[in-house]
């Protein structure tokens, strides 16, 4: 193949507008408005409510994800069933679903008159327009991301290294916590980070089946519409509180990659 | 692979699609953009597919959101809004050309047809009353804070207390509703009209009726003037007048 200058030049063009595209509205967020407005913003009482809530929330979810998604990915790394393919996919569809169809399916599920309605307020549960339900929503939509990372990290888990553990007379749940879990590690905390962004970011799930109420369920995503159309600046500190947590999110799981590749290459 | 130019044509066409660059398109027709009010969707929508002189495309979201992205710069060819209120404050600034009354709704308590909770709006201090209402900025949700308003005070805290969502739009409320998520909110009489049974209405005492008259005009800038004239005209007399009739608004007071 000889070099074709105008490929690298449509190569560099692709990159260019890509790079703009994909920054100027971020970099817009902070020059729109000062630092000290932005601050100022944030000092409001709706806004901390909303920040205090958005972190309680995704905090619990996530707890959630890792508690039931950690063993679950482990018997999708480790077990063969029938139907384990349709299975997986099922699992990762949240993954795709468009946050309205999440929050409609949520409602048909668990909402009011939903199939599972009726015997949730009878077992004295209220997720619809509750703190809870945030919670529920959250977890809907960012555990296949924790869940999709975790079951990768323990199938490509060394099998060699579990055998002996078997062999050395440790049951199952030992090597699970002593070997598999310490091996996975780095992927695991990864597919932590991609949920937290995730949940972080939930709007239109959240919205449709929590409601938006201040200090119980309107997130930060949620006051930032809210605010919108009566607050212009005020949205943007949230949303700059948002950009902000998301790239260290970014960067950590970046940082955790390349600890895992390191890690990698130590022991050899 | 030879040419090389198929991606580039495929990307191409998207884009045109995308913004409705390339002129007219879809015959001689001028293309209309309108942002309208949540609560005029079903209205609006039958009545301007197949308008003979312009080929309308609509925005529908609360009014307070659509009034803000006009003043973020966004140029849809008309606004229609669920107040006057938005209208006269973005033609005083330069943005709208004159706004026009073109038809009032009225201000009711709707509730889940056949649950037995709510029958009057003294219901909804009951404890456990689950409430839903438009968020301050909206339209329906301000016009919901003149009724609360004009209850005795220890009424309306009781009322406030219930109170378990603030929906950015009508619609986010009337979907509370029929979901059954809540078992009362405000919202307008063609709302309930629209859910064809799902929602009943509980028409609130004059006294406390807020006046809601909706008004609509041509932005300042918009690619097609003439047209969007000419729609926001047809709100008050014409086809669209008809269909707001027909989905329960009100006609306008003359002015």
């Amino acid at each position: 193949m000889s070099p074709r200058p105008w490929f690298a030049a449509v190569l560099v063009v692709a990159f260019a507008v890509a790079l703009t595209f994909l920054t100027l509205p971020v970099v817009a967020i902070f020059v729109d408005s000062s630092p000290g407005k932005l601050i100022e913003s944030l000092g409001d009482p709706v806004a901390r409510d909303a920040l205090w809530l958005s972190l309680k929330t995704t905090t619990i979810a996530l707890l959630l994800i890792l508690a039931i998604g950690t063993p679950a990915a482990y018997f999708l790394a480790t077990r063969r069933f029938p139907g384990r393919a349709l299975a997986i996919t099922l699992v990762e569809l949240p993954l795709v679903l468009p946050p309205a169809v999440a929050g409609i399916a949520l409602l048909a599920a668990v909402g009011p008159t939903g199939i599972l309605g009726g015997a949730i307020s009878d077992a004295g549960i209220e997720l619809v327009l509750e703190t809870a339900g945030v919670v529920v929503a959250l977890t809907f939509v960012a555990s296949p991301f924790y869940v999709r990372q975790a079951q990768a990290a323990f199938s490509s888990v060394d099998r060699t290294l579990m055998e002996a553990a078997r062999t050395l007379g440790a049951s199952e749940a030992r090597t699970f916590a002593r070997i598999v879990i310490p091996a996975a590690m780095p992927s695991l905390a990864a597919g932590t980070a991609l949920a937290l962004g995730r949940a972080l970011g939930e709007f239109g799930a959240t919205l449709m089946f929590a409601g938006s109420f201040r200090g119980i369920t309107q997130t930060v995503p949620l006051a930032i519409y809210d605010r919108f159309s009566t607050d212009f600046p005020a949205a943007l500190a949230l949303s700059s509180v948002l950009v902000a947590v998301s790239a260290a999110i970014l960067l950590s799981v970046k940082l955790v990659s390349r600890v895992e590749v390191l890690g990698g290459r130590a022991p050899s | 692979m030879k040419t090389g130019r198929g991606p580039i044509t495929v990307a191409a066409t998207a884009l045109l699609f995308v913004c409705g660059c390339g002129g007219k398109g879809g015959g001689d027709k001028p293309r209309l953009v309108v942002s309208a009010a949540s609560s005029l969707t079903e209205a609006l929508s039958s009545c301007s597919d197949g308008l003979p002189d312009a080929k309308v495309r609509l925005s529908f979201a609360g009014s307070d959101e659509l009034a803000a992205q006009i003043r973020r710069g966004v140029r849809p060819d008309a606004f229609a809004a669920a107040n006057t209120k938005l209208p006269d404050e973005l033609y005083r600034d330069g943005l709208l050309e004159k706004p026009l009354a073109f038809a009032t709704n009225e201000l009711v308590l709707a509730v889940p047809t056949g649950s037995g909770e709510v029958h009057s709006l003294g219901d909804l201090r009951k404890a456990g009353v689950k409430i839903a209402v438009g968020s301050d900025s909206v339209p329906v949700g301000s016009y919901t804070q003149d009724v609360l308003s004009r209850l005795p005070t220890a009424e309306r805290e009781q009322i406030s207390r219930n109170v378990r969502s603030r929906e950015p739009d009508v619609k986010g409320v009337v979907g509370k509703l029929t979901q059954r998520a809540v078992d009362a909110g405000f919202v307008y009489a063609s709302d309930v009209e629209a859910t064809k049974g799902r929602l009943q209405a509980i028409r609130l005492a004059r006294s406390l009726q807020p006046v809601v008259v909706y008004g609509a005009a041509v932005v300042q800038g918009a690619r097609q003037p003439k047209a969007a004239r000419k729609y926001v005209r047809g709100l008050r007399s014409g086809n669209c007048a008809a269909a707001l009739r027909d989905a329960g608004f009100g006609p306008p007071q003359a002015q």
